[in-house]
């Protein structure tokens, strides 16, 4: 075994710098699931690319021990795709929050999806501006009251996974920041993943947001909550399983007791070509108040961006032979002035 | 073909200028277009000025659907595409309303005459009819059937049911071209080649389309209205391999062999825009030399997909106009801020807002100096002419690479569009970009670690290690970084270095430029012409023109806006007068008085079109000599 095929670990992904998030916040989990899954996947720190945008969450680059990129406002997955088209040896995340990939972003978001550029989308939403101090985002639940809207928001908040699903993307899911276990089987998913991945991670953001996902996040809601998609399991929930979801006769989903639902129980199968069923579960719960799926919604294989691009690139290339500037220069009608 | 059956008198000229006018569905473009590579081949120097309505289809018939093509062709080494024709094709009534009072006193004019019926008369804003109310008194008038000419060249095709009458009409443009060309003595055989070419899985429209160039030629040649045709003796250019060649497309191959020759792949991220889209299609023709092109969401996203891309380790470009440049802003200071070399080309257009998309500007040059916030110099560089677009191009890739950091290269809708014959280069005499650089791959810190920011004492390049290199992994981003280790710092004396430091940067690219050129060839002119970008031909012709009258006149044209010239300031002081004409209300000249407290005499035009080279000798007669005069 060559040095550089040496087994890493944790520490091995995690920089020198001093991490600067408020105490409490769930950045830190999230910061050492990703840094032990990378570890235990056999990723390499200099193969690995971090990209950021701006917010509490887009500080992330800095506490990771690989290259890394703190972008600007909402622009991340524009630089990622520029390097991954580029660049087909590397291992790119990119590192979001609701605000910079959802408002200010969520153009590019979209775009990065639906072209399948081979890339790592981790969305942490807090439902918060934490930045910038506890304003709206446009995933705070209607009516919530925060600085900039002191008698309750008025718009409709969007749900990051149906919007990942509309735009089509080829592998979305959800976790949550304190489920070490879970987040570390989704993060691993993604990475081998080929293609754009999009995680929503459910943040909590204890400054300013506390408690946004409670009903997930604490041990005495999150077994009764908590909607887990195994892949070939039928998706029953609760102490006991007592719940189940079954799909109505329009293809959407309702949640019914399990001893009612018989053989109607959904079968989870992420791998569907059609974003249909996955989009159904995702509208089971529009914010995380009650019963929320999480899990792998979606992971189908598609052809990859900048894969489609290199191979016009090598069609070229074989159709016409190596460019050659000198013949390029002189295309076209030429004529000699002798002297 | 027949023979000739009148005498006709061949007249020499040294140059003339041709303009073809006519709707926007009349094929205009295409026509000059020809005529200018018939021209090319006969030898001629030229210049060529299209012009064309920003509606895709603006109504036919109506002034807003007039579209035109001008062409300035000579004996001699010519600058710009004429000021006023010396023959005017107008296929309809609004093109002879709009162009009319263009066309040279006791000029020609070829008019299609089966356009002007009442109905154009009317939309072109005639109330009487000019063919015989005295309008064209002056002008040598030739009233063609060109409509009807060309459908009865084309009878026996409409016959055989492979054409209809409207698709036949449509050639009326190539008939016009045929005429022309004869008139001129342009051999139409290359055109009659690219017709077969272009209309390859169409013979029939082939075929028509040279019918109907036949025909004109033809009609010339026959009819005995032409009493006289006019030669233009090739010019007696420098040796060496030519070829036509548009700014846009000088551009592009310049992008290709800033990647040849710095062995590093292209790539091009862009978002569709008048008149910069051009050089995104002709670079994602280029994908045989590694190139890759990615049309983005937004003009963000494309520079953002820039960053990403030099950030691995690609010349990396974004392509835009003014509006898009605007949109770009902040990741263009992100670039600055994070040192990485990349390109940003500004195909100028009218402005403010989105302004006049088709016509030429030079009103974003404080856009790319200052347009950024914070302090965020980069080095801008222009464009003179088409064909120095190829290495404006090279020069911009040069700065970058050797000194890590984002260039705008400046060109405009004029260069964009207009064509030029091009001496090329052997591409193994171009500049050497391998030599300006190289990735960083050994630690250069102590005990092994790797600090993005120590900079190259003499050009003051920060390092550039690209993701993949095991050992220098590092972050970068927008936040203020420590000088030399590259940590995010909030440090007031760091802040002022890194400034100063980014600043001074700049400045070591000035200590690297040859001196300024000037050309004064007696050495005792006194009165200086300064220029920079598209205006450099007019302001040629313009010289010469003073020169020729006795005027002791210089002229300077600079290619770098940033760093100026170092020597600029003690060479502006030599003369009496500095002329500084520009296609803004006075950016440079503003720059100018700021940085040398010299009253430099600005001359201000934004009409979309570029300067005319008479209305520059009267610029600078007045600016620079009519006090004079008065004083004598
Ligand atoms: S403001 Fe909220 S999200 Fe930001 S670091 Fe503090 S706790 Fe975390």
């Amino acid at each position: 075994m060559t040095e550089a095929q040496a087994t890493l670990s944790k520490k091995d992904f995690t920089s020198d710098r001093e991490v600067r998030w408020c105490p409490g916040c769930g950045d830190y989990a999230i910061l050492a699931s990703v840094q032990t899954m990378l570890a235990e996947v056999g990723a390499r720190p200099e193969k690995t690319v971090f990209v950021s945008g701006i917010g509490c969450s887009s500080r992330f680059p800095y506490y990771m021990n690989t290259y890394g990129f703190h972008s600007i406002h909402g622009r991340a997955p524009t630089l990622a795709t520029g390097l991954a088209i580029t660049r087909p040896d590397l291992d790119i995340w990119v590192v979001t929050g609701d605000g910079d990939g959802l408002s200010i972003g969520g153009n590019h978001l979209v775009h990065a999806l639906r072209r399948n550029v081979n890339i790592h989308v981790l969305l942490f939403n807090n439902e918060i501006y934490g930045l910038t101090k506890g304003q709206y985002s446009p995933t705070s639940p209607l009516g919530s009251i925060h600085k900039s809207t002191p008698m309750g928001s008025i718009d409709r908040p969007v749900n990051p996974v149906s919007l990942a699903l509309g735009a089509e993307a080829t592998f979305v899911a959800r976790s949550i920041d304190n489920d070490r276990k879970h987040l570390t089987e989704v993060l691993t998913a993604a990475y081998e993943h080929r293609g754009a991945s999009f995680i929503e991670i459910y943040q909590n953001c204890n400054v300013f947001n506390d408690g946004a996902f409670d009903a997930l996040r604490t041990p005495e809601n999150k077994t009764a909550n908590q909607i887990r998609l195994r892949r070939g399991e039928p998706i029953t929930f609760g102490q006991q399983g007592e719940n189940a979801v079954v799909a109505r006769g329009d293809g959407t989903m309702k949640i019914v007791p399990t001893e009612d639902a018989g053989d109607r129980v959904v079968i989870h199968d992420p791998t569907k070509q059609e974003p249909t069923t996955a989009f159904a579960l995702a509208r089971l719960a529009h914010n995380p108040t009650g019963p929320t799926p999480i899990g792998v919604f979606r992971d189908v294989a598609r052809p990859v961006y900048d894969d489609l691009l290199r191979e016009q690139v090598e069609a070229a290339q074989q159709r016409q032979g190596q460019g050659d500037l000198q013949q390029l220069l002189e295309s076209g009608n030429v004529w000699d002035v002798l002297g | 073909m027949s023979g000739t059956v009148t005498e006709r008198t061949t007249v020499q000229l040294s140059s003339a200028v041709v303009r073809f006018a006519g709707d926007s569905g009349d094929g205009m473009q295409l026509t000059g277009d020809r005529f200018t590579t018939q021209t090319a081949l006969a030898g001629n120097d030229l210049a060529t000025l299209p012009d064309f309505p920003a509606e895709i289809r603006a109504p036919a018939g109506t002034l807003a659907g007039v579209s035109s093509f001008q062409l300035h062709f000579s004996d001699q080494d010519i600058h710009t595409p004429g000021d006023a024709p010396d023959v005017l094709v107008a296929m309809n009534p609004a093109a002879l309303m709009k162009h009319l009072d263009a066309l040279k006193a006791g000029g020609t004019v070829i008019v299609n005459v089966d356009s002007f019926t009442e109905r154009n008369l009317q939309k072109a804003g005639y109330h009487g009819d000019p063919l015989h109310d005295g309008t064209l008194t002056d002008y040598r008038v030739h009233e063609v059937k060109l409509t009807q000419l060309t459908v009865r060249a084309l009878e026996e095709q409409i016959e055989r049911g492979e054409l209809n009458k409207k698709e036949a009409e449509r050639c009326k443009n190539m008939l016009a071209l045929g005429l022309v060309s004869w008139m001129f003595h342009r051999p139409i055989d290359g055109t009659v080649e690219w017709l077969q070419q272009k209309f390859r899985s169409k013979p029939e429209l082939a075929e028509a389309n040279t019918t109907a160039l036949r025909a004109g030629w033809n009609y010339g040649d026959t009819t005995e209205a032409f009493v006289f045709t006019y030669e233009v003796p090739a010019a007696k250019l420098p040796p060496g391999r030519y070829r036509n060649i548009t700014g846009n497309q000088a551009l592009s191959y310049g992008l290709v062999a800033a990647s040849v020759r710095s062995g590093l792949p292209l790539f091009c991220g862009s978002y569709p825009i008048t008149p910069a889209s051009d050089i995104l299609h002709e670079l994602a023709k280029q994908k045989h030399f590694g190139v890759m092109t990615f049309q983005a969401e937004d003009e963000i996203a494309a520079i953002g997909s820039v960053i990403g891309a030099a950030f691995g380790g690609s010349l990396a470009v974004t392509t835009s106009s003014g509006p898009g440049i605007a949109l770009k802003t902040e990741a263009l200071g992100l670039a600055m801020m994070t040192e990485l070399p990349l390109l940003v080309v500004n195909v100028m257009r009218g402005g403010p807002s989105t302004g006049l998309p088709t016509k030429t500007e030079q009103s974003d040059l404080l856009q790319a100096l200052y347009g950024r916030n914070g302090e965020a110099p980069i080095p801008v560089v222009a464009a003179s002419s088409p064909s120095d677009c190829f290495d404006v191009t090279l020069e911009a890739a040069r700065i970058a690479l050797t000194y890590r950091t984002p260039v705008m290269v400046l060109s405009d809708g004029y260069l964009a569009n207009s064509a030029e014959p091009w001496n090329m280069p052997h591409t193994d005499e171009l500049p050497d970009l391998r030599a300006v650089f190289s990735f960083t791959t050994e630690p250069n810190g102590p005990d092994g670690t790797y600090l993005p920011f120590l900079r190259d004492p003499d050009t003051l390049a920060r390092p550039w290690a690209v993701p993949g290199t095991p050992g220098l992994e590092h972050r970068i981003g927008g936040l203020e970084k420590e000088d030399g280790t590259g940590h995010i710092s909030y440090d007031h004396a760091n802040h002022h270095r890194m400034t100063v430091l980014r600043h001074q940067r700049l400045a070591r690219i000035a200590d690297d430029l040859p001196p300024t050129e000037v050309f004064d060839p007696d050495g005792d002119a006194d009165v200086l012409i300064l220029g920079w970008g598209s205006t450099a031909g007019p302001i040629r012709a313009a010289c010469h023109q003073l020169r020729q009258r006795g005027r002791k006149v210089a002229r300077v044209h600079l290619r770098h806006l940033a760093p100026l010239p170092k020597d600029l300031p003690d060479l502006l002081q030599r003369y009496r007068v500095v002329v500084l004409p520009e296609n803004n209300m006075g950016q440079l000249a503003m720059l100018l008085r700021a940085r040398t407290l010299l009253d430099i005499r600005s001359y201000n035009t934004v009409t979309g079109q570029p300067f005319a080279s008479a209305e520059l000798v009267r610029a600078v007669e007045e600016l620079a000599f009519s006090e004079q005069e008065v004083t004598v």
